[in-house]
């Protein structure tokens, strides 16, 4: 199936979200989409799954406009999606899940059986495992995304939309998805491969577009330079890697000791973690997201009271202390959702700045703020960290993702720290922020403070980390050096321990 | 390279070394819950069995004294210090860690619950001689039939609101609208409309209850669905709306209209002939009116209706992850409109109980707040429509048992009055333990 997009707009309000889109994918082809976060790429795949109406512009599927008012339409011309937030319901099956929409019934009874049937068939057909009687709340992401693409599959999608279908995967299963879209596109289905990672792009695809502020800038080769692909995807030459000196550890500043936390759904997410934070050194806790890395966080800072165990700073137990008073411990918190834990959307510039710090003398007197000091604090760290916003009273949920992420990080450097919490500094921020950020995280960690970054992108963890902790499954499985390769991180992202990667190990 | 152990405790251990040694806290809040409940029930039935003086007791198999149910003589000894040994078998288990999970463990329960009963019993209907009254301990399944039919019917109505992600707080409203109705409407085609038979003029007053129940839950999904109001507030002000109409329209039916407005026929006993032979639960079950055989119906349909057809499947999916549902084509706030419609049928009908069902005329506030204990069985039963059905009827029994005993001298009235509803706080917060609600349940669905 031969797919084009003829001049596709889509403007919400005075915003114009995609200009003028064109693009073709022939059939059995895998066409990159490439983009920073908020260029505009999940809009314009919503307008093709009928998600979103078009302001202006064509879809024309093998030589015939279309219009897709509904998924369903959309579905029956033959694309499929697959979500980067699962469209999965969790507490059905496997079977359950893609005969969603489309079930068959033998006399009003669901006919289950053939829907197990369908699901093996496909499986066995693409190399897609999965047990179609498998609850979706109970596999890993990686086979969830299966379950994803086998329902596209079950609907006879000629197009499949991947949406960032890499950030929730280890490297292993990041290999095995794209073996599987190379089984796809042998069969003759054709791939829309959205992402912002150059390495993947690199290595699957066969054609590049390249989108920017809505709209498409430029097509590449996939024999193109990362460099060249990063210049094109962010209008300007950009440095890939940070620099950084050798660092001076000091002593343990942050200990943590056989931290285990229950979820509320009462499972063991934390299994027994001890680690250590040192001054004036980065420790970076790779894993992929969901293996126990949120609950830890959130334990070190008494968001949630562990279960067992205990954390120390400079010695004292601070196990039992609530959020503010680890804070007042010395410790700078960038929590990973920032719009749902970092500020107040609402509230303005000005005030997000001073959150946690309008208690000190500096800026209030008894109950009563002092406003010329936090204007004061306001113009000074706008400056400082390079805060794009057109008045210090505009408020925070109007900026863009970057510069959300730059008050943040501002607001927590502004008090003297012993220790530098950050989980995703740089989850859904623009390629220049990132650069800022992380100039920002060495900047803390010379200046001797304890920095521990949680990420779940290996590029982030390998561009700060001075010594790397894995988690799997609530634990931490190794403490390497960043001089390891990718491939044995990945390993033990998928739950080998240290000495099983060394051997060469089992995936 | 480098595996550095770090800090001052030992390596975490690897994937497949044994768990690690917290025990989960929740786990341990169950035992210490156990342990008090069943230590509780322990001493209260030592003390039970150390009140009765006298032993002898009189029971019957029937509800009340007939040709075919004569009041029997037992011994009350050997039941007190029964239920005594059960409970602290129960209280061991649970100390030493051993109680059982699972259906085993609810088995367990319920056998305890049932002691429980049996010794409060013998120690309530012992020593009553003096009065000259004679109390006997009265068969109490009809009666929680009864009681359980219109909470069941209610309870089925959320299931399936709740489930496809709309919060029915209106159940209320649902059953007065639907009592009044159901008065109204095989009053008038008693007196009105001769072309019925009588025998069918309570059913016609089903007919009503049906309608205004579903009239009710239009209003429900044209507010939730239409106009994102916030569900709860909704249904309360739908209760508060009911409440305030019906007593309006009862005030208005002038007293010479009476017989022709509010004066319903009501439903005729059936009786299922073999079935309702069965020793003690036969009569109890099988002899009593349609709409009782329509709530056992209703279960069964309803459970088949959400786990085994598609229309259920698109229901559950709306109620879990609207989203998901709408990306392969299911129109989410078309489906909720049908459940919620669907469950005003059954709502009306349990709202029809407390008039053509039972006692006849419409009375302010007939149903006197039962919607809502429906509501809680409906979390207690964990949103399924049989473990609701059971729930319904634990609460029926307690109702049951606080009408029986307002005729035993020991037990004070007042505490009497409230044991149903606190019977319904300690279920609903004490014993469902983990309970997870649909995902989306109360969310509107909002297309970006």
């Amino acid at each position: 199936m031969k797919l084009e997009i003829k001049g596709l707009t889509k403007r919400f309000g005075s915003f114009t979200a995609n200009d003028h889109i064109d693009l073709t994918v022939e059939p059995g082809e895998i066409h990159c989409l490439l983009g920073e976060n908020g260029a505009g790429k999940s809009t314009l795949m919503n307008m093709l799954y009928g998600l979103l109406e078009p302001t202006e512009g064509q879809i024309v599927v093998d030589g015939e406009p279309v219009t897709f008012s509904t998924p369903g339409e959309a579905i029956e011309a033959g694309i499929g999606m697959v979500h980067q937030h699962f469209m999965l319901v969790p507490v059905f099956t496997v079977a359950e899940n893609v005969m969603l929409g489309r079930e068959q019934t033998r006399r009003g009874v669901l006919d289950r059986k053939a829907a197990s049937r369908l699901v093996r068939d496909l499986s066995d057909r693409y190399g897609l495992k999965v047990d179609p009687d498998a609850l979706v709340e109970n596999l890993p992401v990686g086979v969830q995304q299966r379950v994803e693409i086998l329902k596209a599959l079950a609907n006879d999608a000629k197009v499949l939309i991947l949406d960032e279908p890499t950030a929730v995967l280890t490297p292993q299963e990041i290999d095995e998805l794209m073996a599987i879209m190379r089984g796809l596109k042998e069969q003759g289905t054709s791939i829309i491969f959205i992402t912002h990672k150059l390495r993947e792009v690199k290595a699957i695809g066969d054609r590049i577009s390249v989108i920017r502020r809505g709209k498409v800038v430029g097509t590449a080769q996939p024999s193109a330079s990362e460099a060249e692909l990063a210049e094109l995807m962010v209008g300007r030459s950009v440095q890939l890697t940070v620099d950084k000196a050798p660092a001076t550890s000091g002593a343990a500043v942050l200990e943590a000791r056989g931290i285990s936390v229950v979820d509320p759904r009462g499972h063991l997410v934390v299994k027994d973690v001890s680690f250590e934070a040192r001054a004036g050194e980065v420790l970076g806790i790779a894993g992929v997201q969901g293996n126990g890395q949120t609950e830890l966080i959130k334990s070190l800072l008494g968001l949630v009271r562990p279960d067992a165990g205990q954390v120390w700073i400079d010695g004292r137990d601070i196990s039992r202390h609530n959020p503010r008073e680890s804070l007042e411990e010395g410790i700078g918190y960038v929590p990973e959702d920032r719009s749902h834990d970092g500020f107040v959307g609402s509230f303005s510039v000005r005030e997000n700045l001073v959150l946690d710090l309008f208690r000190n003398e500096e800026f209030s007197r008894g109950p009563v703020l002092k406003r010329d000091a936090i204007e004061a604090n306001a113009r000074h760290r706008i400056e400082e960290f390079d805060i794009r916003t057109e008045t210090m009273e505009t408020p925070v949920a109007s900026l863009s993702g970057g510069n959300q992420q730059k008050v943040v990080v501002a607001r927590e450097f502004s008090r003297p720290l012993k220790v530098l919490i950050a989980s995703q500094p740089t989850r859904g921020v623009d390629v220049g922020s990132i650069e800022f950020i992380h100039k920002r995280i060495i900047a803390e960690r010379d200046r001797g403070t304890a920095v521990i970054i949680v990420s779940t992108e290996l590029d982030e963890i390998y561009a700060l980390s001075d010594r790397i902790a894995v988690m799997y499954d609530g634990r931490i499985v190794g403490t390497v050096d960043p001089s390891i390769p990718r491939e044995e991180i990945g390993l033990m992202m998928a739950g080998a321990t240290t000495s099983a990667a060394a051997n060469g190990g089992a995936a | 390279m480098t595996t550095t152990t770090t800090g001052p405790a030992p390596a975490s251990p690897g994937p497949g070394a044994p768990e690690a040694p917290v025990r989960d806290r929740a786990d341990v809040r169950r035992q210490v819950r156990l342990v008090i409940t069943f230590g509780l029930v322990l001493a209260s039935l030592v003390v039970f069995a150390l009140l009765v003086d006298d032993p002898a007791f009189t029971y019957l198999l029937g509800e009340k004294r007939t040709a075919e149910f004569v009041p029997k003589d037992g011994n009350a000894t050997y039941i007190s210090w029964g239920a005594v040994v059960i409970a602290a078998i129960a209280l061991v288990l649970a100390a030493l860690d051993r109680f059982p999970r699972g259906w085993k463990g609810a088995l367990l329960g319920i056998l305890v619950g049932l002691a429980f009963y049996a010794g409060f019993l013998m120690w309530a209907y012992t020593d009553q001689a003096e009065g000259g009254i004679q109390v006997f301990i009265a068969n109490p399944i009809p009666g929680t039939i009864r009681i359980a039919t219109p909470l069941v019917l209610g309870a089925l109505a959320g299931c399936l609101c709740e489930r496809a992600g709309v919060i029915n707080i209106a159940i209320e409203a649902q059953f007065l609208s639907g009592a009044f109705f159901a008065s109204v409407f095989s009053s008038i085609a008693y007196s009105s409309l001769v072309f019925i038979p009588v025998a069918l003029c309570a059913v016609f007053g089903l007919l009503g209850g049906v309608l205004a129940g579903v009239l009710i839950a239009a209003m429900l999904g044209w507010f939730a669905l239409r106009y994102r109001v916030n569900q709860v507030v909704l249904g309360v002000v739908l209760v508060a709306f009911a409440t305030g109409l019906t007593s309006f329209l009862l005030g208005q039916i002038p007293s010479d209209h009476k017989e022709t407005l509010n004066d319903p026929q009501v439903l005729e006993k059936i009786e299922i002939p073999v079935l309702a032979d069965i020793p003690v639960v036969g009569d109890a079950l099988f002899n009593q009116t349609l709409l009782v055989y329509l709530m056992y119906a209703s279960v069964a349909l309803v459970t088949f209706l959400l786990f085994q057809t598609r229309w259920g499947l698109r229901v559950r999916a709306v109620g879990e992850h609207p989203k998901a549902a709408d990306t392969v084509g299911i129109q989410v706030n078309r489906v909720r409109w049908q459940a919620v419609l669907l469950g005003g049928v059954f709502a009306g009908l349990g709202g029809a109980y407390y008039t053509v069902g039972s006692t006849g005329a419409f009375d302010r506030e007939v149903s006197a707040g039962t919607g809502f204990i429906a509501l809680a069985a409906v979390i207690m039963g964990r949103w399924h429509p049989v473990g609701a059905t059971f729930a319904a009827v634990f609460f029926g029994f307690m109702w049951n048992l606080q009408n029986q005993l307002s005729f035993v001298q020991p037990v004070p009235g007042e505490l009497l009055g409230a044991a149903p509803y606190l019977a319904t706080i300690i279920a609903v917060a004490g014993f469902v333990g983990r309970v997870r609600p649909p995902a989306a349940d109360g969310e509107p669905y909002v297309k970006e």
